[in-house]
């Protein structure tokens, strides 16, 4: 146990570490810029003549400003620490101030994002979990049914929404929320829809030879066997099927004049120039992830359990 | 005994097309078993005794010749659930415990819950596994996980056994221990069993006949009524009688390879 958690902790460490290190390089122009305006003495002294000078050139010259990279306003590469401070600021800190709805709250944001996510991954799994029953029962369905599965994972989800924002407006959809869940569950299909057939596959030719010599019915062999025997699999699929839908729903708020929502704050802090609030909206959406995906591999954990297998 | 003719094939054959030709896994077998009785079929792999196995249980379809089970042919008899089949792997659910993989095949025939509880306290009992009713079929061992698998298919009343080298992948101390049993079973129930094996002194022990196979092409090349008495303690092996009826299969399966 300790073992494990040092080995975490170690990566965590590493990971930290390069980080910093990296920070300083990232940001020693602006940190010049910024010194020479406040008119400090610079090697070379013009930003023209800056542009052309390796960065480490830069560093070795200027040593007494590196130090100011790590505390930017608008750094090219936040600290950790920056980043830290900025979560805290617009979710615990808002939280104290009792203002968690606040458009400036990454709650706020987040629970826009999850909401689409939710139906996203529902109107997903359902699609997912009725193809590959679908495709299970008849040949003729899995043929002319899966490469329009695979063809659809080929077209970049980017390209796609726009298209499905403009058509569901067309159809007169009012709001983004329709859009955005069939955004999210395109992403969110796919890895349920390959991982579903793979699971009600999984039953041997020696199960299905035994529901035979009892001469069962086919819905009988589909209850009694390819269900149960789909479910380690359809968990395995419902965690990477949460994180798509995530990102599907954050791409979904990208290009659509969005302006809640963790997509949008990302978007907003690239046309305002405030990185930290991109990294902020970064690590929330991080932790959002985290969170599903663990509360999904839980209730697997405890289901199987229950059910009697081991994994 | 009564001589009711259970099983009856006549110039049964079957033969699989594959890539590389035909393969004649069954040519010309005709083979009557009894009411009954205790049949071994046993021979090299790819004789075809599996195969034969299956063909009875309409898990395979022949190409040629006719079988009939119970007189109706092996579609019909396996409609009417006529056999139970045990399988070389016990082939337990593994989601599901003990008590409701016997239970299994009574719910997919319908049988009343009442029933269906009384039925799987009694086969249980019957293979020596009352009190795993609730255990799930990871936590038992392989010889525990194939009784559990023959009481499944005792479970419905069905009068023949189908047994596809169901100890095959045990160690022998476990595979006597469940031979004694399965006779006593045997006796108990009045079954008429088909038991498929790699294993002459097996063969010998449990059978009232014995049907050697040769393979390429799968058929067979002798048929042993074994003159050994029903009542059969494990040592009835190191008799002379025991001895002679293993040294007729062996020279049968040895007659089967010289035809390569």
């Amino acid at each position: 146990m300790t073992k494990t958690a040092l080995s975490v902790l170690t990566v965590l460490a590493t990971i930290v570490v390069i980080w910093y290190l990296a920070v300083a390089p990232m940001n020693i122009r602006v940190a010049l810029d910024q010194a020479a305006r406040a008119g400090a003495e610079i090697e070379p002294p013009s930003a023209v003549e800056r542009r052309n000078v390796p960065i480490l050139t830069l560093m070795s010259n200027n040593r007494d400003h590196i130090a100011a990279g790590y505390d930017l306003d608008r750094p090219r590469l936040p600290t950790p620490m920056q980043v830290g401070e900025e979560l805290w600021k617009t979710t615990g800190a808002m939280v104290l101030k009792g203002r968690t709805w606040s458009k400036r709250s990454l709650i706020y944001h987040g629970w826009i994002t999850l909401q689409s996510t939710f139906w996203g991954f529902l109107l997903g799994t359902t699609i997912g979990i009725v193809g590959a029953i679908a495709i299970v029962q008849s040949r003729v369905i899995e043929m002319s049914v899966m490469p329009w599965a695979i063809i659809s994972q080929a077209i970049p989800i980017v390209a796609l929404a726009p298209m499905i924002i403009v058509l569901s407006s067309q159809v007169g959809i009012e709001g983004r929320g329709f859009p955005k869940a069939l955004i999210s569950s395109y992403l969110c299909f796919f890895p349920v829809l390959v991982g579903m057939v793979k699971g009600l596959r999984s039953p041997t030719a020696e199960q299905l030879d035994l529901l035979k010599t009892y001469s069962a019915s086919g819905v009988q062999r589909f209850l009694k066997l390819r269900m149960p025997a789909s479910l380690p699999y359809l968990f395995t699929s419902l965690k990477i099927g949460i994180a798509a839908a995530l990102v599907g729903a954050i791409i979904g708020e990208l290009p659509t004049g969005a302006i809640s929502g963790l997509g949008a704050r990302i978007l907003i802090g690239d046309q305002f120039g405030t990185p930290l609030a991109i990294w902020a909206a970064l690590f929330a959406a991080a932790i959002l992830a985290g969170v599903l995906v663990t509360l999904l591999d839980r209730t697997q954990h405890v289901l199987l359990r229950r059910m009697g297998m081991r994994s | 005994m009564s001589t009711e003719t259970i099983v009856k094939a006549e110039n049964l054959s079957l033969t699989f097309q594959t890539n590389d030709g035909p393969v004649h896994a069954l040519k010309d077998v005709s083979l009557d078993i009894n009411k009954g009785d205790f049949v071994s079929f046993i021979g090299p792999s790819g004789c075809g005794k599996t195969t034969f196995l299956r063909c009875m249980a309409d898990l395979e379809e022949p190409t040629g010749g006719s079988i009939t089970v119970n007189g109706v042919s092996a579609r019909e008899a396996r409609k009417s659930r006529a056999y139970g089949y045990v399988f070389q792997h016990a082939g337990l659910y593994p989601w599901r415990t003990i008590g409701r993989n016997v239970r299994l095949p009574l719910e997919i025939m319908g049988y009343t819950k009442e029933d269906q509880d009384a039925r799987i306290k009694r086969v249980l009992e019957l293979v020596e596994l009352d009190g795993f009713e609730k255990k799930f079929p990871w936590q038992l061992s392989g010889g525990m996980q194939q009784r559990a698998s023959i009481a499944r298919a005792l479970a419905f009343d069905a009068d023949i056994l189908l047994m596809d080298e169901p100890f095959g992948a045990l160690d022998e101390i476990v595979r006597d221990h469940l031979n004694e049993q399965l006779l006593k079973l045997w006796a108990k129930t009045q079954k008429t069993i088909a038991f498929v094996t790699h294993s002459i002194p097996e063969a010998v022990y449990l059978s009232t006949k014995i049907v050697v196979m040769s393979p390429r092409p799968g058929r067979i090349s002798d048929v042993i009524e074994n003159p050994l008495p029903v009542d059969r303690p494990l040592d009835i092996r190191d008799t002379q009688a025991f001895l002679d009826v293993a040294h007729r299969v062996r020279e049968g399966l040895r007659a089967g390879h010289s035809y390569d």
